[in-house]
């Protein structure tokens, strides 16, 4: 069962863009949204597509601004305001507390596969050869044939770019995960891997939450869904 | 050493004559192994910003203070010309954008990045080049062409010579104007990779100008944002870049073409 230990805690979180450059036309996304996620949860976010719920996961990430309200992670046994927080404090969360896995993979150009999934290891301080273990054990259970693994995956097809970008996410177990369609290019054998990475990361209690629009795979992994569109802003 | 602190920027303004200003009422800090990425377009105060805070270009108003090993932190127009040569060819290092500025193209490729051991007193010829041969090993440069003058190295070979000439010192701060600005796409790739392997294996501060935001996105922890001389925008990269706040952030964003 989930413990009580909130993860992640938002409260009054809001997010309006404003295009400067198009007139200064406001969007408002959501608006005083209150959300709690405890270890071991898998909370899914809910609503149709353009409602606003990779917006809502990114703002959990810092990686968009926060328009009003704060979002505290626990990190290291403490609540952190990543609203708040510095740009190396929040780097600092990611590498150790905060994982993302998007649906994109974003990489230097000429690196290998094996060095890029190694990368948030060895950037936090796990050994080479252990990095290297848990890299190749990862890419394996993936599928990812072995021979792709010393190429840089910017040939590579959409599917298994998304194995390379799911292997560098799960590579460090961190005490958070977030996730947008992480299964969004994968064939049924592969997303059932994902299914299993995921019930693996809750059992050790790792608080997630997630975007699926596979609602065979929502309803294997959610323990509750939040619907971001009730908090939809008025425009 | 004081701690966290590794460069503070106060109040800088660089006027050119009475009325033309270079940079306006800068301020920032940086800690120990932080990658500072400056973006703007051309002349929007970038180059002058890099300039004054790397002791190059005595600024109108405003103080640039580094934390030196002896003194602490200390205002580096408050130093003699000797000690702030001194920092330069230690604790520092500058990057240019054309290699040529930085080397020295009569003098082989190991004598460039062994002057610099010299002139901090290093004196064992075999030690020097040593250290040359083991700085262009981590630059990826072939040792058969260490008695080779630069002048007959490309343009990728001669911005990673650059490198190893500014960090066999081990500096904690380096300063690098476009360093991937004049190089070949397939080239510039493999320049970053070095790059950011090296940053953060050695936990080196860098202040990056550029107006290459996806280099900035591989590189940068942070940005700064530079418009007419003053920073309009700063924080985190991914940030700045995919949710800009400032108009002309958003506008500058806007205009990356996507591959």
């Amino acid at each position: 069962m989930p413990n009580t230990v909130p993860m992640i805690e938002v409260s009054g979180l809001s997010k309006t863009f404003v295009l400067h450059n198009q007139g200064g036309v406001r969007l408002p996304v959501f608006d005083g949204v209150d959300f709690t996620v405890a270890a071991g949860e898998c909370v899914v976010l809910g609503g149709a597509s353009g409602a606003g719920k990779s917006t809502f996961m990114r703002t959990l990430y810092g990686n968009y601004l926060a328009s009003a309200g704060r979002v505290l992670i626990r990190h290291d046994g403490a609540p952190v305001d990543i609203t708040a927080a510095t740009p190396r404090r929040i780097l600092e969360i990611r590498r150790r507390t905060l994982g993302y896995v998007s649906q994109f993979l974003r990489v230097i150009p000429r690196v290998p596969t094996l060095e890029i999934v190694k990368e948030p290891m060895l950037a936090s301080g796990v050994a080479e050869a252990q990095a290297e273990r848990r890299a190749r054990t990862l890419l394996a259970r993936l599928n990812l044939p072995e021979s792709l693994w010393s190429l840089p995956p910017a040939t590579f097809s959409g599917g298994e770019q998304q194995r390379v970008n799911l292997a560098h996410g799960f590579a460090m177990e961190y005490p958070i995960l977030l996730l947008d369609e992480p299964t969004a290019s994968l064939d049924a054998d592969n997303r059932r891997v994902v299914i299993e990475l995921i019930e693996e990361a809750k059992a050790r209690g790792a608080a997630i939450v997630g975007i699926f629009h596979d609602t065979a795979v929502r309803d294997r992994v959610a323990t509750r869904i939040f619907d971001v569109t009730l908090y939809k802003a008025a425009a | 050493m004081s701690g966290d602190i590794l460069l503070r920027v106060e109040g800088l303004t660089k006027l050119y004559g009475d009325t033309v200003t270079g940079c306006r009422e800068v301020a920032f800090e940086m800690s120990p192994g932080e990658v500072l990425g400056i973006v703007g377009e051309s002349g929007s105060g970038k180059t002058t910003l890099l300039n004054c805070i790397s002791g190059r270009l005595p600024p109108s108003a405003g103080t640039v203070a580094f934390d030196t090993r002896v003194r602490g932190l200390i205002d580096i127009y408050a130093l003699s010309e000797p000690e702030r040569r001194m920092l330069a060819r230690t604790d520092w290092g500058f990057v240019h954008q054309n290699p040529r500025d930085g080397l020295r193209m009569d003098v082989s490729a190991g004598a460039n990045v062994g002057e610099r051991l010299m002139a901090v007193g290093a004196r064992h010829y075999g030690r020097i080049r040593g250290q040359a041969q083991d700085w262009m090993e981590k630059v990826e440069l072939d040792l058969g062409r260490i008695d080779d003058r630069p002048a007959t190295y490309s343009g990728g070979m001669q911005q990673r010579l650059q490198i190893a000439r500014n960090l066999v010192t081990n500096p904690r701060l380096v300063f690098m104007d476009e360093p991937t600005g004049g190089l070949d796409v397939s080239v510039q790739a493999r320049l970053l990779d070095l790059l950011r392997g090296l940053v953060r294996r050695l936990g080196i501060a860098v202040v990056l100008v550029t107006h290459d935001l996806a280099v900035t996105r591989l590189l940068a922890d942070r940005l700064m944002v530079m418009r007419h001389g003053r920073v309009v925008e700063t924080g985190l990269t991914d940030q700045v870049l995919d949710d800009p706040q400032h108009p002309y952030t958003q506008l500058l964003v806007s205009s990356v073409l996507q591959v």
